[in-house]
C-alpha cells in the first residue's frame, strides 16, 4: 500500500495521462488506421493505472531498512535517541509568497505528528529569504508551533541584511553547544564571509541580495573563521575523545562546489579540530538535497529544504552520495521535505530523508561506516542531467 | 562518397534554397528578378541559384510550367556544377567538405562528383585539407558577433536572476532553483509532456516556470525576454550533447 501523501499526486498524474489518452482515442475515431495503435496506448494507460508499472516521473525509491544500532569504534555512553529537523524555508512575507509559508507549516505538522516525539527539533538555517524583519518574525511565529524543544541555527539568508542583529534578538547566540544523552552537540556559525561589501560601497540590501544569489560570484566563500575556530577549540577541549560529537552547520563543512558556495573555505581546519574524536557527525543545511559524505571519522549529512530543491552541482559530488531523483517541475513540492536523525549507541546516526513526494530514503551509519559497501540506498532512476 | 549520395546532398541543398530560386516570367506584372548571366526571354524557364548570379535555362520548359522531380534534380545539378566552377576553389572545397561531413561523417575523405580534371574545383579539392580556408569574415565580424551574442546572454542572465524582470508575483526568480541554469536541460527538447498535452520546447517550460512557481505572466515566443532567456540558458549548456526527447 502506498503512503497516502504522494499517492494522491501520483493519481493526479495518472488521471492527466489517461485523459490525454482518451482525447487521442476520441481524435482517433475518425482515423481507422490509427485505432489499433491508440487501443494499445489506452491499454498501456490502463495498465499503469492498475499499478502494473509506475509512470516514470513517479518512479519510486525503495525504502531501505535502517540498520539497527551498531556498536561504535569505542564504547560510548550514548543512549539511542531521535531528533528531527526542518531546514531552508526561505520565507518571504506571507502576502508576497504564501506557498513557502505553507511548506514550513507542513514540515512543522510532520514533526508534530511524529510518534514518539523526537527529543528535540533542529532548524537548519535560512528561515528568511532576504533577512527582512517580516520574514524572520513570521518564521519565529510558525516555529513556535513545534512541540519538541527547538534548536536554532542561522543561515546566510538570515544574516547578511543586518549581520545577524535581529536573528540574535529572536533566537539567541548563533554558536553554542549542549550535551544530550551522552552526545556533545555543537551548533556552528559557518556562513561568515570576508568583507566584499565595504570597498564596493554596497547597501545592506545589496549585500544581502548578492549572498542570496547562489551563483553570484561577487560574494566571498563561507567560513567558520578564525574566531569561530578558536571558540570550537575551546569548546572541544572540555570533551573526552570517546564522547560522540554531533555538529550542526549551515554550510557543508567540506568542499563540494565552490561556484555555488556549497563550500566552507576553512573546512580542513575545522575538520582537523574534529578528527581526534572517535565519532563525529555533521548535519548541514544550505544544499537542499540528499547529500552524504565521509572524511576520516566524520560523517556528513545534508538536509532537505522546505522551499525548493537544488540540482546536484556539475562536479565535486561526494562519491558516497546516492543522489535523490531529479525533481519533477510539474510537482511543486517534489525534492523537498524534512527528516529525522536517529542517533545510535556509537554516536553515529541513521539519517532519514522524509521526501514529501517520494518514498523516504535512509542513509544509515552502516552505509557510511562501511564506505558504501553495506546498506546502500536504492539508486535514483532520474539523475540530474 | 558515392555519386548518388552526392546528388542527394545537392538536391537537398537546392530544395532548401527553393525560396531563393526565382522562376522567371510567370507573371509579367510582378517585379522580375534580374539574371545577370542568362537574360530571360519569356519562352523558357530560367532558374537562378541562391547566390543571386548563377542561372540556367531549362530547355523545352515554359516559365509557367512545373518541373518534374527528375527535371528539378537535373537543373540543380547543373547549377551546382556551374557554381563550383565559378567560385574560389578553396571556398568550394570547404563547402563540399562541410556538406559531406554533415551528410556522412565517415565519408568526408572521398571526393564528390565534379567536372573532369584540370578544372578549378579539382584544384579546390587538393587544397581542401590545408589548414587555411578562405572566407570573407574579418576580425571585425567575429568581434561583432561575440559582442552581440554576449549582450543577449547578459540580458538573459539578468532576467534569469531577477524576480522583477521575470514578472514574478511571489519573489521567485529562475536562478533560485536553477543556479547557472542547472537542470534546465535545453538539450533535451523537444519532448512530449503529458502535462502540457503536446511536444514541449524549451520556451514552453520557461513559460511553465514563469506561470507556476513564479506566478508571472507567460511570454510570447518572440518576446525579447524569452529570446534572451533562451540564449542565456543555452549558453550555460555549451558542449552538452543534443538529446532531444530525453526524459
Amino acid at each position: 500500500m502506498l503512503p497516502l501523501k504522494w499517492e494522491k499526486r501520483r493519481q493526479e498524474y495518472l488521471r492527466e495521462r489517461e485523459e490525454w489518452f482518451n482525447e487521442l482515442m476520441e481524435a482517433g475515431r475518425t482515423m481507422a488506421g490509427r485505432r489499433k495503435f491508440l487501443k494499445m496506448a489506452a491499454s498501456a494507460a490502463a495498465a499503469a493505472a492498475a499499478g502494473a508499472f509506475a509512470p516514470q516521473s513517479f518512479q519510486l525509491v525503495d525504502v531501505v531498512d535502517a540498520a539497527g544500532p551498531t556498536p561504535g569504534p569505542a564504547a560510548s555512553a550514548a543512549q539511542p535517541f531521535t531528533f528531527a529537523y526542518i531546514s531552508d524555508s526561505h520565507l518571504y512575507e506571507k502576502t508576497l509568497n504564501e506557498r513557502f509559508v505553507r511548506h514550513l507549516e507542513r514540515a512543522v505538522a510532520d514533526i508534530n505528528a511524529l510518534d514518539p516525539q523526537p527529543d528535540f527539533a533542529l532548524y537548519g538555517g535560512d528561515l528568511a529569504q532576504l533577512g527582512q524583519p517580516g520574514e524572520l518574525k513570521l518564521g519565529a511565529e510558525i516555529l513556535k508551533q513545534v512541540k519538541a524543544p527547538l534548536k536554532m541555527m542561522v543561515g546566510e539568508h538570515d544574516w547578511f541584511l543586518d549581520m545577524g542583529d535581529l536573528w540574535k534578538e529572536l533566537f539567541g547566540a548563533p554558536q553554542y553547544s549542549f550535551d544530550h544523552k551522552g552526545v556533545h552537540f555543537i551548533t556552528l556559525m559557518s556562513v561568515n564571509e570576508k568583507d566584499f561589501w565595504t570597498k564596493a560601497g554596497l547597501t545592506p540590501m545589496q549585500r544581502m541580495q548578492i549572498v542570496a544569489g547562489l551563483d553570484d560570484g561577487r560574494q566571498s566563500r563561507f567560513e567558520v573563521g578564525e574566531e569561530g575556530r578558536e571558540w570550537l577549540k575551546r569548546d572541544l577541549a572540555k570533551v573526552t575523545k570517546t564522547t560522540p560529537v554531533v555538529v550542526f552547520s549551515h554550510s557543508p563543512l567540506y568542499k563540494y562546489y565552490r561556484d555555488w558556495n556549497f563550500w566552507t573555505d576553512d573546512a580542513e581546519l575545522v575538520q582537523a579540530l574534529l578528527r581526534p574524536f572517535n565519532s563525529v557527525t555533521v548535519v548541514h543545511g544550505h544544499t537542499h538535497q540528499v547529500l552524504s559524505n565521509r572524511i576520516g571519522p566524520i560523517h556528513f549529512h545534508g538536509m532537505l529544504s522546505t522551499a525548493w530543491p537544488w540540482p546536484y552541482a556539475p562536479s565535486g559530488l561526494p562519491k558516497l552520495t546516492v543522489p535523490m531523483n531529479r525533481s519533477d517541475p510539474f510537482n511543486q513540492t517534489d525534492g523537498m521535505g524534512d527528516g529525522t536523525i536517529n542517533v545510535n549507541q556509537s554516536g553515529y546516526a541513521d539519517k532519514e530523508y522524509n521526501l514529501w513526494n517520494r518514498n523516504p530514503m535512509t542513509v544509515s551509519e552502516k552505509y557510511l561506516s562501511s564506505n558504501g559497501a553495506l546498506d546502500r540506498p536504492a539508486k535514483t532512476t532520474l539523475p540530474t542531467y | 562518397m558515392r555519386r548518388t549520395q552526392w546528388m542527394k546532398i545537392i538536391a537537398i541543398a537546392v530544395l532548401f534554397s527553393a525560396g531563393a530560386i526565382f522562376f522567371q516570367g510567370a507573371n509579367a506584372q510582378q517585379q522580375e528578378p534580374k539574371h545577370p548571366s542568362v537574360p530571360a526571354d519569356g519562352k523558357e524557364m530560367v532558374v537562378q541559384l541562391c547566390d543571386g548570379e548563377t542561372s540556367t535555362k531549362v530547355k523545352g520548359v515554359r516559365p509557367d510550367e512545373r518541373l518534374t522531380p527528375e527535371q528539378a534534380q537535373s537543373v540543380s545539378n547543373e547549377l551546382m556544377r556551374m557554381w563550383m566552377d565559378k567560385v574560389d576553389p578553396a571556398k568550394a572545397a570547404a563547402w563540399m567538405k562541410e556538406q559531406s561531413a554533415a551528410q556522412s561523417p565517415q565519408s568526408q575523405t572521398q571526393a564528390p562528383a565534379r567536372k573532369p580534371s584540370g578544372s578549378k574545383s579539382e584544384a579546390a579539392a587538393k587544397t581542401a585539407g590545408s589548414a587555411e580556408q578562405a572566407n570573407d569574415f574579418t576580425g571585425r565580424d567575429f568581434s561583432i558577433w561575440k559582442r552581440e551574442l554576449e549582450r543577449e546572454i547578459k540580458y538573459g542572465d539578468e532576467i534569469f536572476h531577477s524576480d522583477k524582470l521575470i514578472g514574478s508575483a511571489n519573489g521567485i526568480a529562475c536562478a533560485m532553483c536553477h543556479p547557472n541554469a542547472a537542470n534546465t536541460h535545453p538539450e533535451t527538447y523537444p519532448k512530449f509532456q503529458v502535462q502540457l498535452r503536446r511536444v514541449a520546447l524549451l520556451r514552453d517550460m520557461i513559460n511553465w516556470c514563469i506561470e507556476q512557481p513564479a506566478r508571472g505572466k507567460r511570454l510570447e515566443p518572440d518576446d525579447p525576454k524569452m529570446r534572451a532567456l533562451e540564449a542565456y540558458i543555452m549558453s550555460q549548456r555549451k558542449g552538452a550533447p543534443m538529446e532531444f526527447g530525453k526524459h
